[in-house]
């Protein structure tokens, strides 16, 4: 209990969201891949919502800036959101 | 203090240009009409070639502006910003931040998708801040509209500070107007986007003097890219490195803040002249579709149904045009050796003519396998196949896209390694073109089917179980297995170029545009026969001379013996010209070459004969088949049952059968794994554009195929 609770308290990510889900991107962990995410419009502040996911459950498809960005799930990890 | 940038002061090619004849580079995002506007603009006028370093094909063309003025379009790796993720983009910077550079363009359109504006202008203000001579156009208008996005373009050209031109590349739409403009507009945009911050000022300054730079965000440029500016030397760089350390210069952190700024002011302009209505419709539609096409199952059946069709097509349809350009090559030949004779005329018709014939006998395949990847990508299902195989093939080091040259390779490696150049990852590129040759393509078929008929029983398992039929499964599956292995160690081996990225953009449905189609398939076509056909022809020729002469008057010994022969036996006319051909091709160069590399493929299981079959396959694998008739003395016509019962009382040294299960087993080993096709080598070396990965494959692919046959010959003897 007390771990799930601990987990919870994490900052969560895109990687954890659920379909349909939306959220508002509050930072960008890795540095460089940070720079490729923003050039794609994954600015801080922006509304992101999961789309799909890919019948492996990796990669996923994310709503951004009106229009739909694909990337791996240890890529979406780095797009930390809003709590 | 921020000081301005300077928008009087054009860039010094500006006042040099000649009127007559402009240099128009395109550049926009990936997805955002480009190469439809490039293809709309030079049509069949496209030219391929080179830029230094990199393996992007250089893709320029020619248009008519006006009845007076002609443009040169070049055409610019698809990017997202002016900061180079990859090799290839590289190739922009290199192009557009060197004004003394050969191929420095006087204008640059930037195409933009209209309904996804807001990410498409990021690249647009960066080239705007280096006040290079910009038009805007402004793609897919009418399908924006119609997915409820308005755009006020009186509104944006104001708010953007250069003429936008909307239009539907696709559809040819905006066309004219852009021409016009284009004529016009060769000044530089008066408009900045970005001030360069207060604190970085005095080392823009700097920059600038040192370089002569009248442009800040230039300055700022060198700054971020001047380890990979092809046109800074040495000196530059170390200055440049070390004022960047006094100044304290983090790269990184300044990108992302531009890139921040860009997107707030980009959303300020975007207020008045865009107008966001109502949800996507397309977005939807195409949401609906993947529910279906990318579905954990029938997503699958989907794709591998797609992967079948390919392969049948290239397999099957391309057989009738294949065989049609053969038979045409051989009654081309048949004819100018009818009515002209001497050496002459057999180098031009079984050395050139024959070898151009091996050129041309490639292009329905790679037609075929062009027109059906063109669709693929045309539609946007191609991005939905690396989706769905992303996950899979990554742990092998391949990319989801690798799906495509791998099932293509089984019938054949030319096209397939072709269709590598989707994949935009560097190493992931390499490692699929490197293990695509593995799989058994359709030349193979003839050498398994030769050899399986001769050891394998055709006997039946449960009534419909063929041995033979499971043995040539087994062979393809052991192809498939070497190939996947091969990507694994490479993954290992292979240093990464660049990050590889799945960040990408994934496009809504669309119908394709067949002009697209068809201009891709010519494209191919055409590098692969100008470019890889050199090799392929002057290869052929180099072998068809090794087989048709040999040292000194060894062929009309060679000759004589038979004839010799002939009358002790009472052999028929046609057998005695099959024995002579026998005898000539032992006493030929290639003969002799056979015989030097006994010893090496002697524990194999190999003899001299097979050694001529092994040199002669490099032209091509199937034909094997070919050589073992002649060198058998079993004639051009014979079929598979000939061929076998000849083969089957051939003896060894012990009069006992030659082909062994063990030798034939072998010998499968050795095609399967072998590098053997000239052609392969040819395109691999275009694609790469090195010889070193064909010079590495031809080492890895044979040597494997020593080692595996070598153990094969062992474990059946």
């Amino acid at each position: 209990m007390r771990q799930k609770a601990e987990e919870h308290k994490k900052t969560r990510s895109v990687r954890d969201m659920e379909i349909g889900e939306q959220g508002v991107i509050s930072s960008l962990e890795d540095p460089e891949m940070g720079l490729k995410l923003l050039e794609m419009g994954c600015i801080p502040g922006t509304a992101v919502k999961l789309n799909s996911r890919a019948p492996l459950g990796d990669p996923i498809t994310i709503i951004v800036n009106n229009y739909t960005l694909s990337l791996r799930l240890d890529e979406a990890e780095t797009i930390l959101l809003k709590q | 203090m921020t000081v301005a940038t300077q928008p009087e002061i054009k860039p010094a090619r500006q006042s040099t240009a000649r009127p007559e004849e402009v240099r128009i580079a395109l550049i926009g995002n990936p997805n955002s009409g480009k190469t439809s506007l490039f293809n709309q603009l030079t049509g069949l006028n496209q030219k391929v070639g080179n830029f230094p370093g990199v393996t992007v094909d250089k893709k320029s063309g020619y248009t008519q502006l006006t009845p007076s003025i002609r443009a040169e379009i070049i055409d610019l790796p698809g990017s997202y910003s002016l900061y180079p993720k990859s090799m290839d983009e590289r190739v922009i910077t290199d192009l557009l931040y060197d004004s003394q550079a050969r191929h420095f363009p006087d204008l640059v359109v930037v195409t933009a998708d209209a309904s996804n504006l807001k990410r498409n202008l990021l690249l647009f203000t960066q080239l705007a801040d280096l006040q290079l001579p910009v038009v805007l156009a402004l793609n897919m208008v009418d399908v924006a509209e119609q997915e409820g996005v308005k755009i006020d373009v009186e509104a944006l050209q104001r708010e953007l500070g250069v003429p936008v031109i909307p239009m539907n590349a696709r559809k040819g739409i905006g066309m004219a107007a852009l021409k016009i403009v284009v004529t016009q507009q060769l000044s530089a945009a008066d408009k900045t986007f970005y001030t360069v911050p207060a604190d970085l000022q005095p080392l823009v300054e700097s920059i600038k003097t040192r370089f002569g730079l009248s442009n800040d965000y230039l300055a700022l440029q060198y700054a971020h890219l001047y380890k990979s500016l092809k046109f800074l030397n040495e000196e530059d760089i170390a200055w440049l490195g070390e004022q960047l350390e006094q100044a304290g210069f983090k790269s990184n952190a300044r990108q992302a803040q531009e890139t921040i700024a860009r997107y707030t002011r980009i959303n300020e302009l975007l207020l008045d002249a865009v107008r966001v209505e109502k949800a996507d419709k397309d977005e939807k539609f195409s949401n609906r579709l993947d529910q279906i096409l990318t579905h954990k199952v029938f997503g699958y059946l989907i794709f591998f149904g797609i992967l079948f069709l390919i392969f049948q097509a290239i397999f099957a349809w391309a057989s009738y045009p294949m065989d049609l350009i053969d038979a045409s090559i051989a009654a081309l030949n048949s004819l100018i050796q009818e009515n002209f004779e001497g050496p002459l005329i057999n180098l031009l018709t079984e050395g050139v003519i024959a070898g151009l014939g091996g050129v041309l006998i490639f292009i329905p395949q790679i037609a075929i396998l062009f027109a059906f990847i063109a669709i693929l990508e045309e539609t946007g299902y191609m991005a939905r196949v690396t989706f769905m195989m992303d996950k899979v093939m990554r742990k092998f080091g391949l990319n989801g896209k690798s799906v495509v040259p791998l099932i293509s390779g089984v019938a054949c490696a030319v096209p397939a390694v072709m269709s590598a150049r989707t994949i935009e990852n560097w190493k992931d590129r390499m490692i699929t073109i490197f293990v695509t040759p593995l799989m058994s393509c359709s030349a193979r078929i003839p050498v398994y089917t030769v050899l399986i008929a001769l050891v394998v029983p055709d006997t039946y398992y449960f009534g419909f179980m063929n041995l033979q039929g499971l043995v040539l499964m087994g062979l393809y599956l052991i192809g498939f297995l070497a190939a996947i292995f091969s990507a694994l160690l490479l993954k290992v081996i292979l240093k990464a170029r660049e990050r590889s990225y799945f960040i990408m953009e994934f496009p809504t449905y669309k119908m394709p545009r067949w002009k697209n189609v068809g201009l891709t398939i010519v494209e191919k076509v055409k590098a692969f026969v100008f470019e890889a056909g050199k090799v392929i022809v002057a290869v052929s020729i180099i072998l068809w001379v090794l087989a048709s002469y040999g040292p000194g008057d060894s062929f009309e010994r060679a000759e004589q013996q038979a004839l010799t022969e002939a009358r002790a036996e009472g052999l028929t006319e046609l057998q005695t010209e099959n024995r002579i051909a026998s005898h000539q091709l032992e006493s030929s160069y290639a003969g002799v070459i056979g015989h030097v590399i006994e010893p090496v493929i002697r524990p194999l299981g190999y003899d001299w004969k097979i050694g001529i079959a092994l040199l002669t396959s490099f032209a091509a694998r199937e034909v094997f088949v070919g050589t073992m008739s002649t060198i058998y003395s079993i004639g051009e016509e014979e079929n598979v049952t000939t061929i076998k019962e000849k083969l089957l009382s051939e003896k060894d040294a012990n009069g006992d059968p030659f082909f062994t299960p063990a030798r034939s087993f072998s010998l499968m080993i050795f095609y399967l794994f072998a590098m053997q096709c000239v052609s392969t080598l040819a395109v691999v070396r275009r694609e790469t554009k090195s010889w070193t990965w064909p010079a590495a494959q031809l080492v890895y692919m044979s040597g494997l195929a020593y080692v595996m046959a070598y153990i094969t010959y062992q474990v059946f003897s």
